[in-house]
């Protein structure tokens, strides 16, 4: 078995809203106590409507949003609790590709200066060396070296998010985080930027946690696939099980809205529907957070809350009727 | 006969109001500069009563004051002490300005309230009545005129530098610096300010603008600049009583700072423009 890279043990990110004032202060549980794992060199697949706390896991992981409980381990270093973590070793090691590639560069750097100034921050201090790294940099993600010394307004989206992957390899991370890298990008670009992520995950051996609300890109890209709603985790497991066998009624509410008419998956398991939205984080309904939209839903739904049970080799879902969901 | 004059098409950066401006304000530096080469005479010793308030003419191409000085020479000498008075304490207010504006954007929390009352409790006293109380306390002179002007209108510069950095601090750039450890003051000199140096360029422009009418009110106030010595609004403050009957000597000193402010209020402008990296493209 592979050394785990990222541990995260009963994470939760809480915040406070609203002003003791109007109507009271209170607590939005955007992540609920996740505990998840990502080996060296695979691809974890988080799955989830808007707003069920994915960013906001991803930031926590990233060490710019401080969680409320919890503990994360990265590469075997512990970085939340009291110390600081080292950020310099954290850059190193875990970095982040974003979802709006217009707002994810600077718009008054150049892409030479976007890649070589991680670099020399890390120590790279020979000009011949960084200039060898952003070269070759840009030719893994498929950019020409006449395009080092352009601004990132003269790039098309796809290219600009070439750009992004670049910077977040440019220091050789061992996780990457990718939140929603395609989602901004025209459909005809999407392949393209999914792709060259593969490639470059081979090519460098990375593990990623490939954030999507798109069920289509993580089935394409994932080995093991996390289904997230309201900051909690409902089922996670290999891809194959989970588009296979799923056993959660989110999951498969999530598998039979694939828009493809084509799609096995989605084809078997098309009668399962998700009524109305997702609830409010603020205000989760009691028991299972998915009740109130379950077609299975009955007594003890509201009551209890599911724990994460298995079903199978590496398999758990959270739902009282887990192992008759089929 | 239609009057269609067509102006030599000038494909220049940043359009005619950075060429107007910068025009405007390099006549009145190389003034400020060359002064002792173009001034006719010497504008404080060359008194001569027996030439005392001549109209404009051949000889005195804006006639001579009261005392018989020649209003040319005293206006070329005076820019340099309005240039100097306008373009250093601006230096220093957006200097305060942004330093304080960037540092309680970015940081937030105890810092930013401090930042913010203090830019709220320079907003509330009006700027030039702050300034008076400085000169009272300091007497007239330039470097007390450049202190007291340069501490007291940072907080339009504070302002905006502040509402820029909290537009841009959740900007996927500024977070990615971040992740690959780039520490705060890195990435406010790195990834902020550039982003944010178009509108603070404009208003130090304005502000540059604004202190030499400052200097020129607390001058005519008889708190900045003291006689015989010239600048633009002590010579306006000189020609007061004599509005009417030599109305020269105030139009003149008043069309320099006219002109200057107004050359650096397009400079500003056109500057904003070329600082903008999107207004040069090239496609792919």
């Amino acid at each position: 078995m592979a050394e785990s890279l990222l541990t995260l043990d009963d994470l939760a990110v809480h915040f406070m809203v609203g002003s003791a004032f109007a109507g009271g202060v209170k607590t939005l549980k955007a992540v609920d106590g996740v505990t998840l794992e990502v080996k060296a060199g695979e691809c974890l697949g988080l799955v989830g409507e808007s707003g069920c706390g994915k960013s906001t896991l991803a930031l926590a992981i990233m060490g710019l949003l401080l969680p409320t409980r919890g503990l994360i381990h990265v590469d075997s270093q512990q970085i939340s609790g009291s110390t600081p973590p080292d950020r310099m070793a954290m850059a190193r090691t875990v970095q982040m590709v974003f979802q709006d590639p217009y707002a994810s560069l600077n718009p008054r750097q150049t892409v030479r200066r976007t890649l070589a100034d991680p670099l020399r921050l890390h120590g790279v201090n020979d000009k011949a060396e960084v200039e060898a790294r952003v070269m070759d940099m840009m030719a893994k993600v498929g950019l020409r070296p006449e395009h080092a010394d352009r601004y990132p307004h003269e790039f098309s989206g796809g290219q600009r998010q070439r750009i992004g992957i670049a910077r977040a390899l440019i220091l050789k991370p061992k996780l990457v985080i990718c939140d929603e890298p395609v989602s901004a990008l025209d459909v005809s670009i999407r392949a393209q930027i999914i792709n060259l992520l593969l490639e470059l995950k081979d090519e460098m051996g990375l593990a990623y946690i490939m954030i999507s609300h798109d069920l289509g890109v993580v089935e394409h890209v994932s080995d093991r696939v996390a289904v997230m709603y309201l900051g909690r985790i409902v089922e996670q497991g290999g891809w194959q099980e989970i588009f296979e066998d799923p056993r959660h009624p989110y999951t498969r509410a999530l598998i039979a809205a694939i828009p493809d008419p084509f799609h096995r998956a989605a084809a078997t398991i098309a009668k399962t529907k998700a009524k109305g939205e997702i609830a409010s984080a603020l205000n989760p309904p009691p028991g299972c957070h998915f009740n109130p939209r379950c077609p299975m839903k009955a007594d003890v739904c509201v009551a209890d809350a599911p724990f994460l049970g298995t079903v199978g080799p590496g398999h758990l879902a959270a739902c009282h009727f887990r192992d008759r969901v089929s | 006969m239609s009057i269609a004059i067509k102006l030599p098409r000038l494909r220049l950066k940043g359009g005619m109001s950075l060429w107007v401006g910068g025009s405007l304000v390099g006549i009145a530096i190389s003034a400020a500069i060359l002064a002792p080469w173009i001034a006719l005479t010497d504008p404080v010793m060359d008194a001569n009563l027996m030439n005392a308030e001549i109209p404009p003419g051949w000889e005195y191409p804006f006639g001579t004051d009261a005392q018989g000085r020649d209003i040319y020479s005293r206006i070329v000498y005076g820019a340099r002490i309005s240039l100097s008075v306008g373009i250093i304490s601006q230096i220093c207010n957006s200097l305060i300005g942004v330093t304080l504006g960037l540092t309680a954007g970015y940081w937030g929390g105890w810092w930013d309230d401090l930042v913010s009352g203090l830019t709220n409790l320079m907003l509330a006293i009006p700027s030039l009545v702050f300034a008076l109380a400085i000169m009272a306390i300091l007497g007239p002179g330039l470097v007390s005129l450049v202190i007291a002007l340069g501490l007291t209108s940072w907080s339009y510069s504070c302002r905006i530098a502040r509402a820029q950095v909290l537009s841009l601090k959740s900007q996927g750039y500024i977070q990615a610096a971040r992740i690959l450890g780039y520490g705060d003051l890195r990435i406010m000199f790195t990834q902020v300010l550039p982003n944010i140096l178009g509108p603070l360029i404009v208003i130090a422009t304005l502000g540059m603008g604004g202190a030499i009418l400052a200097e020129a009110a607390l001058s005519f106030l008889g708190l900045g600049i003291r006689p015989p010595f010239p600048s633009w609004g002590s010579m306006l403050s000189e020609a007061r009583d004599q509005i009417t009957t030599a109305p020269w000597l105030s139009v003149f000193p008043g069309l320099a700072i006219f002109f200057t402010v107004l050359g650096l209020n397009l400079l500003g402008d056109g500057l904003r423009d070329i600082l903008d990296p999107q207004s040069t493209t090239r496609r792919t």
